[in-house]
């Protein structure tokens, strides 16, 4: 399901392209947009407290009988009710091996690519101290 | 006497009318995009999402676009269209301890563990406007990712030597559904200030600094990067991860000369906003600790350390309304007034006559 | 498998929420709400279709209506359960709790007042209950089958609290009819 929210449309569109098209599907709910209220932690550790509100979208679907579920940061409704389609069938075990290879592993990939490329320009800024001794 | 405020439709509309084509600018120009914006002025951006209190950056830039810029006017147009959207849930608090860091400092310790992250950042440059078009270079990646990087502030509290915030998960309050109250808790106050505007925020900041407020302030940690988002949808009952938002947080260290229950320790000031936007971290983190003071039995002097002076004003969308209020008809509470005044001056004149 | 909900959650919460203000507008007038394309068994569409429009996760709800019921609330609006006394929105589709025990808001905030949607057997105009008040002009007839033993003279016991209160909405299959706290049965005949 993370794998499915952090991509986007065009990318759950791409990897669905070359291959059998899921099952038909209906809408149980949404999708809908509205807003989840992000909360931190005081001190990052501490007590819970309201941060600010964020767009997220979510749809709910039903398939052969199975029900699909997603949340998506934005407005997206495309995207939400895709990946809720998608949830819906890798509960299917006709479909669950083919989506795994064609879908979600190579998202998963990308996604973890992108992110070690951040860590690494995250290291590439880090101050090299030359001095004599470490201080404490 | 009842004055006329009727009428003025057309002049309205053509007022609009001028405001749009100056929005536009010179038609020879190209349009700029809201991805543009986005991509851009994502500082802009960040900012319009913070204070608009809806940290969604399509909506931000296409509100900045329409308001031609005017970040006040655009957190205004954000938070009016945020009112027409259901309030689905609330996210588990994010774990900043656990942020894909971009960038992480410390003004506390030098060598601390994953060591000083520059990150994208201005310090450090020259401040001369480049008036060649500057080199887009990719940005350098080195071979190896960074490291974890625990907080600085765990590090002083396994000496003991810091106040730890109580780990809590009661319901926080909530400024969007119960308004200001006072005494407001500290959940209230730093939700307010997350949405407060940067440049009041940043003075009241700047004034403890100055001596108005009981202030020596270190920064602890300056932490900026994406944190994971999860919820607990009640049809699923467990936790699912929605996907990450762009945080910047400060931990501002002070001293605290302790009291008769507590040892003098490390006290800290918190500043979460969201979006790249350290400056406002900073400054919540400073306001955040002056308003402390009565929780650690300091003495309330300073402005900055007033609650109710600092949270009832730093709301920008709430102050513009109210200022510019005044530029709306006030004809008939003028005219009594000029009839007061009439009157006192013939009665001055009177006395002065005689 | 849970059942849907609107088929257009817009539009028909929209229509929903413009019929009910008619209702509470003219006390004892009968209104037609869109019905959901699915819902429970044992609940009434027109009471279904209010939870639907009215109800969300700021919205405290209590019902009796069963565990199929709060599954399909809990999914569609989010509305919280909550104990009677908590609860904004009272859902009554079996005994009639006492309507004393229900939040009738404060007299700074009359307006938390629960708003009770009350299951009866069928509703007309023209017969039956004579009602009074605000949004009435002289006197409307109402007649009310299957309305609980004692229920008009347990709302009338209600009346001295006023602005405190509660609002009710009576629900027959997708019709509703509304009594709200300013509404006075004068007769009962």
């Amino acid at each position: 399901m993370a794998v499915l929210a952090r991509a986007d449309r065009e990318a759950l569109r791409a990897a669905l392209a070359d291959g059998a098209p899921l099952p038909g599907w209906t809408r149980l709910r949404g999708p809908e947009t509205g807003l989840l209220m992000l909360r931190g932690r005081m001190g990052g550790d501490g007590q819970a407290f309201n941060l600010t509100e964020t767009t997220i979208t979510r749809c709910t679907v039903s398939m052969d009988g199975r029900m699909g579920h997603a949340t998506v940061l934005g407005r997206d409704a495309a995207h939400a009710e895709l990946a809720a389609a998608i949830d819906a069938a890798m509960q299917d075990a006709a479909f669950r091996e083919t989506l795994r290879q064609r879908v979600i592993e190579p998202l998963a990939a990308a996604q973890e690519a992108a992110r070690a490329r951040d860590a690494r320009r995250a290291e590439a800024t880090r101050v090299r101290f030359h001095t004599m001794a470490a201080m404490r | 006497m009842y004055v006329s405020v009727k009428g003025g439709e057309q002049a309205i509309d053509a007022a609009h009318t001028w405001q749009a084509a100056l929005r536009r600018g010179d038609a020879a120009v190209p349009e700029v995009s809201i991805t543009q914006l986005r991509e851009q002025l994502g500082l802009a951006v960040d900012r319009v999402m913070a204070e608009g209190a809806c940290a969604d950056p399509e909506l931000a830039a296409q509100a900045l676009k329409q308001a031609r810029g005017d970040t006040t006017e655009a957190a205004f147009l954000l938070r009016a269209y945020r009112n027409t959207l259901p309030r689905l849930g609330a996210s588990l608090p994010m774990d900043t301890g656990a942020m894909r860091v971009e960038r992480r400092i410390s003004a506390t310790y030098k060598d601390l563990p994953g060591g000083q992250v520059l990150g994208p950042t201005f310090d450090y440059t020259h401040r001369l406007l480049e008036f060649a078009a500057p080199i887009a270079a990719p940005p350098v990646e080195a071979t190896e990712p960074a490291a974890a990087m625990p907080r600085v502030s765990d590090v002083l509290a396994r000496e003991g030597l810091m106040a730890r915030d109580a780990p809590s998960d009661a319901e926080p309050a909530d400024i969007t559904r119960d308004g200001l109250r006072f005494p407001a808790d500290r959940s209230l106050r730093l939700q307010a200030m997350a949405r407060g505007d940067e440049g009041f925020l940043l003075a009241m900041g700047y004034s403890t600094q100055r001596g108005y407020g009981n202030a020596h302030p270190f920064v602890g940690e300056i932490r900026i990067g994406a944190v994971s988002v999860e919820i607990v949808p009640p049809e699923l009952g467990f936790a699912i991860d929605i996907g990450e938002i762009t945080v910047s947080e400060c931990q501002m260290v002070n001293q605290f000369a302790g009291n008769a229950e507590a040892p003098p320790q490390f006290t800290r000031g918190y500043g979460l906003v969201v979006g790249r936007n350290e400056r406002k971290a900073m400054a919540v983190a400073l306001v955040d600790r002056a308003q402390r003071a009565p929780e650690l039995g300091e003495d309330v002097k300073a402005p900055a350390q007033d609650a109710e002076f600092v949270l009832y004003h730093c709301d920008n969308v709430e102050s513009t309304g109210f200022v510019e209020h005044l530029k709306l008809p006030h004809y008939v509470d003028f005219q009594s007034e000029l009839e007061k005044l009439r009157s006192l001056r013939a009665r001055w004149e009177a006395e002065r006559a005689s | 498998m849970i059942a849907p909900g609107f088929a257009d959650p817009g539009m028909d919460s929209q229509a929903c929420f413009r019929a009910l203000l008619t209702a509470m507008s003219y006390p004892g007038r009968i209104v037609a709400l869109p019905s959901p394309t699915g819902m429970p068994s044992g609940l009434p569409p027109a009471m279904a279709a209010l939870v639907l429009a009215l109800c969300d996760e700021q919205t405290p709800l209590w019902q009796d209506a069963g565990d199929d019921a709060a599954a399909w609330i809990a999914f569609h609006t989010g509305a919280p359960a909550a104990s009677l006394e908590a609860a904004r929105f009272v859902m009554v589709t079996a005994a009639l709790p006492s309507l004393g025990a229900l939040c009738a808001g404060t007299d700074e905030e009359p307006q938390d007042g629960a708003t009770l949607l009350l299951q009866v057997a069928a509703l007309s105009e023209g017969a039956g209950w004579v009602l009074q008040g605000p949004g009435i002009k002289d006197a409307a007839r109402l007649r009310v089958d299957g309305a609980p033993d004692g229920f008009v003279a347990a709302r009338a016991a209600l009346a001295p609290i006023f602005p405190r209160g509660i609002d009710i909405v009576l629900c027959a299959g997708d019709r509703i009819a509304a009594l709200p706290r300013t509404t006075r049965i004068a007769e009962s005949g």
